[in-house]
């Protein structure tokens, strides 16, 4: 991995400057995924732009009373962030349902939106993967596929996204501010990462050295009535099998607002506004929430190895609403799932 | 004796816990080079081409060694035998264009600086003609072979079990495991003057290590020094020489500079483990819970070139009275590296099957699991028609019985709930060998009441350093304080590798032995020193206590060990001795336990909680209750990943692992550990050896397993056989 | 490219190149052993180091990136040769055993009880949780943090990673 060039970024408008004067740039921030890859011989700069030291590291409130977070502040400074825990404790508790304190300290938050799959085949580059290689074949569907996804995948790939932050984020109906070439521009969530289709290779929207400068997360944060719930193989420390983000507004045992995004399970976060807007002016019962995972999961399809994920993520989600209904989440630190 | 049997803290604590322990490759020497390996990417086939040009030329880069240009190496399988090596024609890095198995070495770069080397790795272009090849047992099963002749049957274990009044019979998966210990394979080779060599290796047996390079390289025993003063982990992954240290050194000799070689994580897999078996178990019972019949086959994974083999199957005769049995093992070639030992190899797999397959039993039965075992209690070794030692295990059931609260079980699965989680509570027996090898050991006594024990064992973290110190206080009558230790160098007195638990009881013996030999030259010393209030006091009865030599009948008459010293101008005592053991055909040895286990599991989504594990092990004498704890304590741990986590996954497409990473083949974290209780049951044992040891490196985890999936079928009702038992599998 | 970094309280000129993880550097330039390489790929937790007090992978933390901060080892715990706290927790628990985990297993607990040095058992549980070790001395480390928590009566610098 040594045969790049290592610069430092002076500014924001410096960094894409310096990506576009060269072919084959990478950013790095807290590099916890991209050195990874690199090791790996999955990822091959041949010029490394350091961002780390780029004032991009603000968590600030937004005039329509929502939050801006920097995309460098770390992982970890954002979980503990008081506006965060107190506002948007789902947030909170995804980041902390990932990785390692270690890796959360130093991961940035745009590098969290930037992870790659954790696929078997993607990481082994003495096999063939459409995303490593395009054209190149996707094992995974014949294969390994028990961590892979259920919804959204195509004949080129079916890789997961790996995140647990950005499920969280999903359903708080975040915006990425990017800058690039062509000035700045904000994508909202949905379309900031993509499915796979017949370019598996890119992961999300961003064009050519654009740059992700911050995420805003409006107003709403279901503060009260929330869970991040993440099944794994073990009791820390793994990729979610199915993991899901839940927020609900109630009142008076009425569903006002119900969003619920699953992880784990598709190259990007999964949400489904029929299946929420089946919820809206119901009761907040099992029931209900089982109807609404079954909407949801609707289109899934599962592969030899990951078909028991369906009938997982229906129970999960049915489980995770009950959680926020309830007004009991998910506490990351306690494994007995409540 | 004032240290066996006390929890002293381990003497190389402060070592550890301050960064000064030095591992294999640790060691930092000037104009050290470093070495990276690349690895194949088919499973089978030939190397048609290798292109190192691009490797050559980056800067740093001082050589790219193949089996185009390595030096001469000896052709004999012999050449290649280690110590323990087993039947076939062992492995041998560089060899030639055959590759055997998907990660298998086939180049190795060195370079001035380890990115440069690893980098440089990345840039070897080789050209493969690959061969259809094949990784899956179940799809070898059919050609698996017996290696030798199966011992004849007792009785007819056929007929008996299908006129058995309560027949089980089942097949039992368990995957490939890998050791995966914290340290990489690693080994440092330092030239040195005359054509001599010191090599620093991972490695749980120097003096293996040693004959084997030795005979490699056409060296002189005293030309090569082999060390390894600390290990972090070998679980059995190192007691035979890995690939590196041949490596290591083929690039020390070429270049004649110091090479450090370190495996990657992903490396780490192309070497030994755990071989994936299938168990196959058939048990039939009278309704009064006696058994009749007990028929076990084992087919277990080895690679094409060599014939590893453990003991999977006789278990059963160890521990359950039955006039009928019969147990085969078979071995069935997959295009793999050859499987090794990994923590009580055989026992870990076969007792997980013969375990589950009587708690299957116990349930036909209508049985209480600990009654059935009670009724089918085996007092001798069946195999051997010979009665134990020692064996407490009556005292294992009933005490683990007890601290965990069985009496209060529901044997109904599903009866037992906390909230959203169903309760299991499930149990299982352990056995393993209480085995012993010749070890010596040398004492070096000085007149200011230091000694030096020293020995070429290894520590491989389980506390060896501390146990020797304990004895040798206690035989020579020192504070352990005084007692320096020296071991992992190949140049020490004779040590067999470290492991099967044989270790503490063969080196503390060998210390034993030796201190005699301290103790009579004292005697000696002190009878001629005129006035001596030991004369007329017979040799057997005196012995060294409190930093004097003493007799046992008055201990008035006694002189401090410096006064006889100085007194006879002995400024040093050196001693050193080979210990056997007495050779013993009257009796079974044995070690033995009983797990239970508590699991608790969201009924709804599956998620499985180990929330209690008891362990109550009858492991004769233990010489350290700290350290021994930590080993059972890790036992169980393993058997928690072994039951719930532990998989080496491989795409049989590619015959290849592809969770070659600790971060995806999953292994118990802090959050996976809850309660474990150790309960170490008394045992005094006259006949094994004079100080009643048998060792608990490998007892913790036999049977851990077994007893969780117990558990798991108790809280759910869904018997799953094939290990891990994860979520999913409790849907099926 | 000379590169300049605090370790243990000493700057070190290092000349480099800027993206070799900080973990070679401390290994192979300035001979401290402690941190470990286990996997380079911030999976294993061998070779953590603090970074201005927060726990960090060194393998995966490129040269340049360290810029002024402060480093810590396990080498820089014991004071004029006095282990701290935990490093004698760790010994009386019997939490070292193999010993390779263990410079990382210190670092990680000690970035606990630096913030909140009377943790509950909860909590290290909670802050230990993903940690790794092939030994199985999980419950021994737990105590020795315990131990050390019990003892401890440094006060807490403030908030930083809890969990």
């Amino acid at each position: 991995m040594i045969d790049f060039e290592y610069v430092r970024a002076s500014d924001v408008a410096d960094a894409v400057r310096q990506s576009a004067a060269s072919t084959g740039a990478k950013f790095i921030a807290g590099g916890t995924n991209l050195i990874d890859l690199m090791k790996e011989d999955v990822e091959k700069p041949r010029r490394l732009i350091d961002i780390s030291r780029l004032p991009l590291k603000q968590v600030e409130e937004t005039a329509e009373g929502g939050v801006k977070i920097g995309a460098l502040v770390p992982n970890s400074d954002l979980a503990y962030h008081s506006l965060i825990e107190r506002r948007y404790p789902v947030l909170a508790s995804a980041i902390l349902a990932g990785a390692s304190a270690q890796l959360r300290n130093m991961a940035s938050i745009g590098g969290n939106l930037l992870q790659r799959t954790r696929c078997y085949y993607f990481y082994d580059a003495a096999t063939p993967c459409n995303k490593r290689e395009p054209g190149s074949g996707c094992p995974a569907i014949e294969g390994l596929n028990r961590m892979h996804a259920i919804l959204g995948a195509s004949e080129h790939c079916i890789a997961t996204h790996p995140s647990d932050m950005c499920v969280a984020l999903a359903i708080l109906e975040a915006r990425v501010h990017v800058a690039g070439p062509d000035g700045e521009r904000v994508i909202p969530f949905p379309d900031f990462h993509r499915l796979p289709g017949d370019m598996p290779q890119t992961d999300t929207n961003l064009q050519p050295h654009e740059i992700v400068t911050a995420v805003e997360i409006p107003p709403q944060g279901f503060a009260k009535n929330y869970t991040y719930l993440k099944i794994r193989d073990r009791l820390s420390y793994a990729f979610a099998l199915v993991s899901v983000a839940a927020g609900l507004e109630i009142e008076d045992g009425t569903i006002k607002e119900a969003r619920f995004a699953l992880g784990g399970v598709a190259h990007k976060p999964w949400r489904n506004r029929a299946a929420e807007d089946l919820l809206r002016g119901q009761a907040a019962n099992a029931g209900n929430f089982q109807q609404a995972a079954d909407i949801l999961l609707r289109e899934a399809k599962g592969y030899s190895h990951n078909r028991f994920k369906i009938d997982l993520a229906r129970r999960t989600i049915v489980r995770a609403l009950t959680q926020a209904a309830r007004g009991t989440p998910q506490i990351q630190s306690d494994k007995k799932v409540r | 004796m004032n240290y066996i049997g006390t929890p002293i803290s381990r003497v190389d604590g402060q070592a550890k816990v301050t960064g000064q322990a030095k591992y294999a490759g640790d060691v930092n020497v000037p104009g050290l080079v470093f070495g990276a390996v690349v690895t194949s990417t088919i499973a089978k086939g030939r190397i048609k081409s290798i292109d190192t040009s691009a490797a050559l030329k980056v800067k740093g880069v001082l050589k790219v060694l193949t089996h185009k240009n390595r030096p001469a190496l000896p052709k004999s399988d012999q050449a290649w035998k280690d110590d323990i090596a087993p039947g076939g024609s062992p492995f041998r890095p560089l060899y030639d264009d055959k590759v055997m198995f998907s990660g298998q070495p086939v180049a190795l770069v060195l370079a001035e600086e380890w990115e440069t080397a690893r980098y440089a790795a990345s840039l070897v272009h080789v050209e493969y003609a690959a061969k259809p090849h094949i990784t899956d047992l179940q799809a070898a099963r059919e050609k698996a072979f017996t290696l030798k002749k199966s011992k004849k049957p007792r009785g007819d274990a056929a007929k008996a079990f299908s006129s058995a009044e309560v027949r089980h019979e089942a097949e039992y998966f368990i995957p490939t495991e890998h050791h995966n210990p914290m340290e990489l394979f690693a080994s440092t080779a330092i030239p040195e003057k005359r054509g001599k060599l010191t090599v620093y290796d991972k490695t749980q047996g120097v003096q293996n290590v040693h004959r084997y390079l030795c005979s490699v390289f056409k060296k002189k025993k005293g030309d090569i020094r082999v060390m390894s003063p600390f290990m972090g982990g070998g679980f059995g992954s190192g007691l035979r020489p890995q690939y590196q240290v041949v490596l290591a050194v083929m690039g020390a000799l070429t270049l004649k500079r110091p090479v450090r070689l370190m495996l990657t994580r992903q490396q780490m897999y192309g070497l030994g483990y755990r071989p994936a078996s299938i168990e196959r178990l058939q048990l039939g019972a009278q309704r009064d819970g006696t058994l009749h019949a007990i028929t076990h086959e084992a087919i277990v994974v080895t690679s094409q070139f060599e014939e590893f083999s453990s003991s999977d199957t006789e278990w059963a005769d160890r521990l359950y009275k039955s006039p009928n049995a019969k147990f085969v093992h078979k071995l069935a070639r997959l295009d793999v590296p050859t499987s090794c030992d990994m923590r009580a190899p055989g026992a870990t797999t076969g007792v997980y099957g013969l375990e589950c397959a009587m708690d299957e039993l116990a349930v036909a039965l209508k049985l209480d699991p600990v009654e059935l075992r009670l009724r089918c209690y085996s007092d001798k070794d069946q195999s051997v028609n010979l009665p134990y030692t020692s064996k407490n295990l009556r005292e294992c059931y009933q005490q683990g019985a007890k601290a965990f609260g069985w009496e209060k079980r529901n044997p109904v699965p599903r009866s037992m709930r906390d909230g959203n989680e169903l309760v299991g509570w499930g149990m299982a027996t352990g056995v393993w060998e209480a085995l012993q090898m010749p070890a010596a050991a040398r004492i070096v006594l000085g007149a200011n009441g230091h000694a030096e024990i020293s020995c070429a064992t290894s520590d491989i973290g389980t506390g060896t350093y501390t146990i020797m110190a304990q004895v040798a206080a206690d035989a020579l009558g020192l504070p352990i304080e005084n007692i320096g230790i020296k071991l992992g160098d190949s140049t020490l007195p004779q040590s067999p590798v470290e492991g099967g638990s044989w270790m503490a009881a063969s080196v503390s013996h060998a210390i034993l032995g030796v201190a005699d030999e301290v103790r009579k030259t004292l005697f000696d010393a002190a009878k001629k020193i005129k006035g001596s209030p030991l004369s007329g006091v017979k040799f057997e009865d005196v012995t060294l206590s409190d930093g004097k030599i003493v007799s046992k009948k008055d201990p008035a008459r006694a002189m401090t060990i410096a006064h006889v010293m100085r007194e006879r101008r002995l400024d040093r005592i050196e001693k050193e001795k080979l210990h056997k053991f007495k050779k013993d055909e009257k009796h079974a040895r044995n070690t033995h336990s009983a797990i239970f286990a508590e699991v608790k599991i969201d009924e709804e989504l599956g998620v499985i909680r180990v929330t209690r594990v008891v362990n109550a092990v009858a492991a004769g004498r233990i010489l350290n209750t700290k350290t021994a704890r930590s080993q059972i304590m890790g036992g169980v741990v393993w058997g928690i990943g072994m039951a719930l986590h532990e998989e080496t996954a491989y795409d049989h497409k590619f015959g290849r692992i592809m969770n070659a990473n600790i971060a995806e083949y999953h292994m118990p974290v802090n959050a996976d550990i809850h309660d474990i209780e150790v309960i170490f049951v008394d045992e005094p044992d006259e006949h094994i050896n004079p100080l009643g040891i048998k060792g608990v490196g490998e007892i913790g985890i036999v049977g851990t397993a077994a007893a969780i999936a117990n558990a798991v079928y108790h809280a759910t009702g869904v018997r799953v056989r094939d290990l891990p038992i994860t979520l999913d599998k409790l849907r099926r | 490219m000379a590169i300049s970094i605090k370790v243990n309280g000493k700057t070190h000129e290092i000349d480099a190149d800027p993206a070799t993880p900080l973990l070679y550097i401390l290994r192979d330039e300035l001979a401290l052993n402690g941190a470990k390489f286990g996997c380079g790929l911030g999976q294993c937790g061998a070779c953590t180091v603090h970074v201005d007090g927060k726990p960090a992978f060194s393998c995966l933390l490129p040269l340049a990136a360290v810029g002024n901060r402060e480093v810590t080892t396990i080498e820089g715990l014991a004071s004029n040769g006095k282990l701290n706290a935990l490093q004698q927790a760790f010994i009386d628990e019997q939490a070292a055993q193999c010993g390779y985990c263990i410079a990382g297993m210190v670092m990680r607990a000690e970035a606990l009880l630096r913030v909140n040095p009377h943790p509950g058992e909860e909590e290290i549980r909670a802050h230990m949780q993903p940690n790794l070790c092939r030994c199985g001395t999980h419950m021994r480390i737990l105590r020795a943090i315990k131990r050390a928590a019990d003892r401890s009566t440094e006060i807490g610098v403030g908030h930083e990673e809890r969990l």
